[in-house]
């Protein structure tokens, strides 16, 4: 291939030199992107923008892509001052990236064809005052046309976030979605660690993939520096956790979905089953959100066998009643009209977004982290990947049921693996680390991705001469996925917006950071 | 061919159903938490919400005109009205008069009006949405129902209600049963249609943009709200009322069956609403008037059934 010089090329999980990363003249750097995304099929994984060390006013540009079938990453890097033509213009996968980058640097994006910033953050010069939510939306001009704001403040307990749909009669023509009220400055927090704080920050950018987030980042570190290596035993565990994560949230999101249309039955055992998961993790490591059990360099508990006699039962008679419910739910005429054909959103246009995780693969996109950069326990247990083509709610539904029956096979595999584990391979997975040691490998950069529930959590450091993070780059699956919604929205029932919402199910805390 | 006339006992049934009617909801949950596996609210746990509704403060938002505090009181009183030509208990209403059936639909047409009036009066783009909502399904609703009117008009050859419900029964001879099961059919959706149930409104939903009747009342609080529900409840025990004197016949053993089988089926129909709102999933907007459209039309061919078999 012809990217081969273009591009630094690493594993899942891995870092360079930043010398060793190619830095390109912008024209080719972005004629390069765009074929690479625009024609190879690569993803854009990761895309920002960091002040230049040696000139003040100067900015790096750096695109981590995902190269699928090649299970590499492909990095490339950019000065730019001041301005840029938006990648944008020809490739609608930097959309969000750049409109980030704006809002971030101040950098514009010439021809981008919406540049508005995404979380409203406050502006460095203080001149005016930015309130998330405060903004000129897009509004049509018609006697005929209405408009329904929906949000911040919602009717449940979920998160905040604006929703602003034109609408004509019942139909939606189109929907802007204003979200920044979950900003906490996470990114920046991380600038000058690793230190105590920072596995806390991970575990806290989207709760319910506290689990997810936190083995990306020790993942990360461990790329970093040997301190931070995981034993197998501990990458196993993790692996466990992970699913229990995964399977507590499909089981939730799926019950969910079944309130939205008042199917009741459903919606009652799931909303039960799912507490279920979570109580397996608690019986993993006392929180049932997992939080403080991935630490950077292993585990904090270990789990005897009696335990994982006790998970094994507890998983099977678990899984049993959500099949259960589920099998109910997907019989249920009445059920499977709400969903069919309701928010769908195109295999070309999901594509075109960059649309990540279940929603991706609900609209027939072959991805799936586990699978195509496969790393620690999924490497010698591959998971199948659950791939839907229709692209509406009751696919994306699918995919969750599918890969809960994936994801409790992957757990009945994997326990009987860690029981057989010996008691030194045990031990192994016990991290030391509960205060991070020594500094990590200077003037690097690394890049871990996961596949979290959601779907692809992707991390990118980059340590300055002293081992500190000088960067630190989330960007979580609803970065990618919040336009999706967006789109399936499109001439779509305002009614069925929930159901819509639901589907996609995107955490706005992980969105803001 | 027609109920008993005794004032007195009336107007005992009139007033147990002002008592009984928001038993109705609580029986409906009481079902619906069985089939979640659940223990569910109490059986009066309606009667203890309404009680504590009435006992608060009422907020009116400073945008609206009088109409919003007027609806409620309106809506409540031309449901009360409506009520008082039923024949409750299977005896005949004291009040009933020829054409009363037009008077009693009307009431309940002025009522929801109010409703609707007081939902736009707010301004808030859910009220509206869920108003228009309404005005669309109540205009169907109400085709179906004076289609079942015109069946029990050529049955009785009367427009009086209490003659009307008299007329027939699920066993009446010489009228065919599949056109009165029809019938019957056809009202039970029109129950479920006008009192905002499953398949077609959902009234515990918290989600905005998929309610009706939900969205006209989010800007109630307090005693009105309570007269809401109550209201509701009504309404309700009225439409089953309804249902249940369609398919009894006249006369029901003594006085005091008939008052318990009246009450019973009553009770029983609640209870259908449950078991309907259990075992199915809402229909999407789109879908509604399919289902309405197709109540007409089993209760058209019930019609002619009549004139031709």
């Amino acid at each position: 291939m012809t990217m081969n010089t273009s591009f630094l090329s690493l594993p899942n999980g891995a870092a360079a030199p930043i010398a060793d990363l190619p830095v390109l003249p912008f024209e080719e750097f972005r004629t390069q992107l765009i074929h690479a995304v625009g024609k190879d099929g690569l993803r854009v994984s990761s895309f920002f923008a960091i002040p230049a060390l040696d000139r003040p006013g100067d900015f790096e540009l750096i695109a981590v892509l995902a190269d699928d079938n090649a299970h590499l990453l492909r990095l490339a890097a950019s000065r730019i001052a001041n301005s840029y033509p938006a990648l944008s213009a020809d490739c609608p996968a930097f959309h969000w990236f750049e409109r980030e980058i704006t809002e971030n640097t101040g950098l514009v994006c010439e021809n981008h064809p919406w540049p508005k910033p995404i979380r409203f953050i406050r502006p460095k010069s203080g001149a005016n005052e930015v309130l998330p939510g405060v903004t000129d939306y897009l509004q049509i001009e018609d006697e005929a046309a209405h408009e329904v704001a929906v949000g911040p403040v919602h009717a449940g307990v979920i998160e905040p976030g604006h929703f602003r749909f034109q609408c004509l009669g019942e139909e939606v023509i189109f929907l802007e979605i204003s979200l920044g009220y979950q900003h906490r400055g996470i990114e920046k927090m991380l600038v000058g660690g690793p230190d105590v704080r920072s596995a806390h920050f991970m575990e806290c950018v989207a709760g319910d993939s506290s689990i997810a987030s936190a083995w990306c980042y020790s993942r990360l570190l461990a790329a970093l520096s040997p301190t931070y290596q995981a034993s197998p035993a501990a990458e196993l565990w993790r692996g466990i956790a992970l699913e229990f994560e995964r399977s507590a949230n499909h089981t939730g999101d799926l019950g969910a979905l079944a309130g939205d249309v008042a199917f009741l039955p459903t919606q009652s055992y799931c909303g039960r089953l799912r507490g279920e998961y979570l109580n397996m993790t608690a019986a993993l490591c006392g929180n049932r959100f997992g939080r403080g059990y991935v630490l950077p360099g292993g585990l904090r508990y270990l789990a005897d066998s009696k335990k994982i006699a006790e998970l094994q039962s507890w998983r099977k008679r678990t899984y049993a009643e959500v099949r259960n419910a589920l099998d109910l739910f997907f019989n249920t005429p009445s059920v499977l009209d709400r969903f069919e054909a309701t928010g769908v959103l195109t295999p070309a246009d999901a594509a075109a977004v960059g649309i990540v995780g279940i929603a991706g693969r609900a609209s027939g996109l072959n991805n799936d982290i586990r699978v195509s950069h496969p790393y620690g326990p999924y490497a010698d247990r591959p998971l199948p990947v659950c791939v839907e083509g229709s692209g509406d709610a009751l696919a994306r539904a699918k995919v969750r049921s599918r890969e809960l029956d994936a994801s409790n096979q992957w757990l009945d595999e994997a326990l009987a693996a860690a029981d057989a584990l010996s008691a030194d391979e045990q031990m192994s997975a016990l991290s030391s680390q509960h205060a991070p040691a020594e500094s990590l490998a200077p003037s690097m950069i690394a890049v871990s991705l996961q596949e979290t529930w959601r779907g692809e959590l992707c991390h990118v450091a980059l340590t300055d001469s002293h081992g500190r993070f000088r960067h630190y780059k989330i960007v979580d699956p609803s970065f990618h996925n919040w336009y999706g919604l967006a789109l399936a929205l499109r001439g779509e029932q305002i009614s069925h917006f929930p159901i819509c919402n639901k589907s996609f199910n995107l955490s706005y805390c992980g969105h803001d950071l | 061919m027609m109920y008993k006339v005794n004032h007195g006992g009336w107007l005992v049934m009139f007033l147990a159903s002002l008592l009984l009617a928001p038993l109705l909801y609580g029986i409906i949950n009481k079902v619906k938490a069985f089939f979640a596996g659940r223990r569910g609210p109490r059986l009066l746990q309606v009667y203890y919400d309404i009680i504590k509704l009435s006992r608060k403060a009422g907020i009116f938002s400073r945008t609206t005109s009088g109409v919003l505090q007027l609806a409620p009181i309106v809506s409540l009183v031309a449901v009360l009205m409506a009520m008082l030509f039923i024949p409750a208990g299977l005896f005949r209403s004291p009040l009933a008069f020829a054409g009363d059936v037009i008077f009693f639909c009307y009431l309940l047409g002025l009522s929801r009006m109010l409703t609707i009036l007081a939902a736009m009066d707010t301004g808030s783009s859910f009220a509206g949405m869920g108003s228009s909502r309404e005005a669309h399904f109540s205009m169907l609703a109400e085709a179906v129902l004076f289609a079942i009117i015109i069946f029990l008009a050529i049955v009785a050859r009367s427009i009086c209600l209490s003659n009307l419900l008299s007329a027939l029964s699920l066993v009446t001879p010489g009228i065919s049963s599949p056109a009165i099961l029809l019938v019957a059919g056809a009202f039970f959706v029109v129950i479920l249609l006008e009192n905002c149930r499953l398949p077609f409104d959902d009234p515990e939903t918290h989600l905005e943009l998929t309610m009706i009747h939900e969205a006209m009342i989010l800007d109630y609080a307090g005693p009105e709200l309570g007269m809401i529900h109550y209201t509701a409840s009504l309404k309700l025990w009225s439409f089953c009322s309804l249902l249940a004197l369609l398919i009894l016949p006249e006369r029901v053993g003594g006085t005091l069956t008939g008052v318990l089988v009246y009450l019973t089926l009553i009770m029983a129909f609640a209870a259908a609403i449950g078991v309907v709102e259990s075992i199915m999933a809402r229909y999407r907007f789109l879908k509604v008037p399919h289902l309405v459209i197709g109540s007409l039309a089993a209760v058209l061919t019930a019609v002619s059934l009549l004139i031709f078999f």
